[in-house]
């Protein structure tokens, strides 16, 4: 890796307004803390009206936005960066926006014939337009049960709920729009749950070691993901090669077609014989304690500190380019 | 770039994960608790936390009483001391305690850690697992804790806007002795009451007390707000009613400030002695630097007076909140009229859930606590806790306009889905908000 940085102080971005601010506070401690590991200068930042001063009175800083949820994820950062010139690790704006809509990121993926479920996403004014009860029967028609209803821009399984039959529907596209005016609803695939890290830094998206997610409760909830001991992780997946090999073609897959950079997390579900198919992909996944990226790292033998300051490093190369 | 072979890791990222007791059972990340990682933005009307307003207290005055204690007096105020709390800061509770008409000798009287660990210790020494603990219906979120901690099973008893219903402690002690269950104690918090904001009245008290002295109930009670009382002047402790059957817990977070975590307990003498090894147990001995704070400015500055203040201040607020839920709020809303504290507690239309909806609040830049935060039985769904005592006059008009809307969008979402008027239940241990949340 390349150690000979020319950059400025790293601005970790953490924090922000959105429902996942906890996640990100801690996710950015994480990074911050690994970047200080590696003798890097690091400034720590939320989303606040000063930052855009502090970027312009740093020399050559770089960016890590580490922010969950809202702006920080769907581009709006991004595109400020990009405005102020200001290099910085992760997607561009585009990307940002298509991966972190489930209703533009999903049907992107599947028109490039990646495998996905059936899905519907639908802004809550269509159901008080048209009527909820013949839009909750179509989409059990369609869909089938169970199913997953969740917010289109979220993540921590926040809003999240599985469904098993008509009636359960309306309370759960509650749930949903409690987080945002837009829904998906997808077929829920029964199967092994895995993640996904794919990284760029030799140019080319690689896929880490996939991360078998067993959570207690079967569940694997905002509880199960933030409290240690609620779910059980084995890292690589307990995976057949081929099916192994096919959960990262289709990551790495996933990550062109959206045209993700430098880091993102594919959720897989990999069907009993083998087939993966793609939930989603993430493009500021968590770097909390308990976040699946930080194990995929672990389990492929780098060092969570190193490839942060290797992103940053290549963030700032991209930049001088 | 090629990768190394990596060997299988098996891991809930917890080692311990097996070997913890049992009490630690449900201690686990809420997603309802992060959502009030917003509530200190300043983009965020915070009505959720309960954080008193300090701002009034004389700071500069303080710091330099503060410089002169450690010159003069550091070598105590910075060693260890009393189990029991010094002699000094016993004799000032007692003369606090005066203030609400309660008579008691310095030697009864237990300095804590604030009165959250007075609870404890309470609870500590006269809870088992799996003992009763009476509690109104809905109870402080921070008691709930601490008698899950102690494997307690909190049965609620219903309250209105008198108070603690007679009635209805009088059937839930005849009905637990007929099953067989031991009731350890009723916990009571007379006084503007958290999180409803309710006051007991006189002739409650008297039952209540009547009815403990009945079924050789102990009663404890928690007064941390009485001497803010925004309107008449405090009504009488149950302590001052009763020195037999009540441990009385007190606070000098609200009349002063919460950040030297400053408490007592004031218990007949044989429980004031298991109280004090217990203490000790615990933590030795209550904070030595902050009692010699807190007694220099009980003895220095005018603290009847900076009481005075903070009511004034409070009213204001609490007026500001009464309006705006007046002028905002959806019909079919109803809410309590607290005579002093910092809550409110609305009771939203059926069907409606708080704790759902709260997502929706956080998006709107407006927080507060769910219900079923209050509750140890999953109800309090259609509750919220409303706390007028940190945001300014200003701010809580605007963070009521906030809510307004939010419950329209929440109640057409719901007519929308055809939603019932069934009540959900949620059990969560962890759904109020950390102590430091504005």
């Amino acid at each position: 890796m390349n150690d000979n940085p020319t950059h400025g102080p790293i601005v970790v971005l953490a924090g922000g307004l959105s429902h996942e601010r906890d996640v990100s506070l801690r996710s950015g401690r994480r990074v911050a803390q690994a970047l200080r590991d590696q003798g890097k200068e690091v400034v720590e930042s939320d989303l606040t009206p000063d930052l855009i001063d502090l970027l312009r009175s740093l020399e050559n800083p770089v960016a890590f936005p580490v922010l969950h949820g809202g702006v920080g994820e769907d581009g709006g950062l991004q595109q400020v960066l990009t405005l102020l010139d200001v290099a910085y690790v992760g997607s561009d704006p585009g990307a940002c926006r298509r991966s972190f809509n489930k209703a533009v990121g999903g049907p992107l993926a599947a028109q490039a014939g990646l495998a996905r479920p059936r899905m519907a996403a639908l802004p809550h004014d269509m159901f008080r337009e048209l009527g909820a009860a013949a839009l909750v029967v179509a989409l059990g028609e369609r869909i089938g049960f169970p199913m997953i209803v969740k917010p289109a821009r979220g993540g921590s399984a926040l809003g999240c709920t599985k469904v098993d039959a008509v009636e359960e529907l309306p309370s759960a596209m509650v749930a949903a729009y409690s987080y945002g005016d837009l829904a998906v609803v997808e077929e829920f695939i029964e199967g092994t749950e895995v993640a996904v890290t794919v990284v760029e830094l030799d140019g080319a998206p690689v896929a880490l070691p996939a991360v078998e997610i067993r959570p207690n409760s079967g569940i694997y909830d905002y509880t199960a993901r933030y409290t240690a001991g609620e779910t059980r992780f084995i890292v690589p997946a307990t995976l057949g090669d081929e099916a192994a090999a096919a959960c990262a073609e289709l990551a790495v897959a996933a990550h062109r077609v959206l045209g993700l950079r430098d880091l993102s997390r594919a959720d897989i579900v990999v069907r009993q014989e083998g087939t993966p198919v793609l939930i989603e992909t993430n493009v500021a996944p968590g770097m909390t304690e308990t976040s699946l990226l930080p194990q995929a790292v672990e389990a492929a033998g780098w060092d969570f500190g190193l490839l942060c300051a290797q992103l940053v490093d290549n963030a700032w190369a991209r930049h001088l380019a | 770039m090629t990768l190394p072979e990596p060997s299988r890791r098996d891991t809930r990222l917890d080692p311990y994960i097996d070997a913890y007791a049992e009490r630690t059972h449900g201690l686990t990340v809420s997603a309802v608790r992060a959502l009030f990682a917003v509530a200190n933005r300043p983009e965020v009307v915070s009505l959720a936390g309960g954080m008193p307003n300090i701002a009034d207290l004389p700071r500069e005055a303080l710091g330099r009483a503060v410089d002169r204690l450690i010159a003069e007096r550091g070598t105590q105020a910075m060693q260890y001391g009393s189990g029991q709390g010094e002699p000094f800061m016993r004799e000032k509770i007692v003369e606090v305690m005066a203030e609400e008409h309660i008579r008691a000798h310095a030697d009864d009287v237990v300095v804590t850690c604030g009165s959250q660990q007075a609870l404890d210790l309470v609870t500590r020494v006269f809870c088992d697992p799996g003992d009763v603990v009476l509690a109104e219906a809905p109870s402080y979120v921070g008691a709930l804790g601490t008698f899950h901690a102690y494997q307690c099973q909190v049965v609620h008893v219903a309250m209105d806007d008198a108070g603690l219903d007679p009635v209805a402690l009088r059937g839930a002690l005849v009905s637990l002795k007929a099953a067989g269950k031991r009731v350890k104690f009723l916990y009571t918090i007379p006084n503007f009451q958290n999180p409803t904001g309710v006051t007991q009245t006189v002739e409650r008290r008297r039952a209540i007390l009547e009815i403990a002295r009945e079924h050789d109930l102990l009663i404890i009670e928690d007064n941390p707000y009485g001497l803010l009382t925004l309107g008449p002047a405090p009504l009488p402790a149950l302590r001052s009613m009763d020195a037999d059957n009540v441990i009385y817990l007190g606070s000098f977070s609200k009349i002063f400030a919460p950040g030297f975590r400053v408490g007592w307990v004031l218990a007949p003498h044989a429980v004031r002695e298991k109280l004090v090894l217990t203490q000790e147990a615990a933590t030795l001995c209550p904070p030595v630097f902050s009692q010699f704070a807190i007694a220099t400015y009980l003895d220095e500055f005018d603290w009847r007076s900076q009481i005075t203040v903070f009511r004034d201040m409070y009213r204001a607020r609490r007026d500001a909140m009464l309006a705006g839920l007046e002028e905002h709020m959806l019909e079919g809303t109803t809410w309590t009229q607290p005579d002093g504290g910092f809550f409110v507690w609305v009771t939203l239309p059926e069907g409606l859930d708080s704790q759902a909806m709260l997502p929706r609040a956080v998006t709107a830049r407006v927080a507060y606590t769910p219900g079923t935060a209050f509750y140890a039985d999953g109800m309090g769904s259609r509750n919220m806790r409303l706390s007028f005592c940190f945001p300014t006059p200003e701010r809580i008009l605007e963070g009521t306009r906030r809510l307004g809307e939010v419950l329209v969008q929440e109640q057409e979402m719901h007519r929308t889905f055809g939603l019932g008027t069934t009540t959900t239940r949620h059990h969560d241990l962890t759904a109020g908000p950390a102590p430091d949340i504005s």
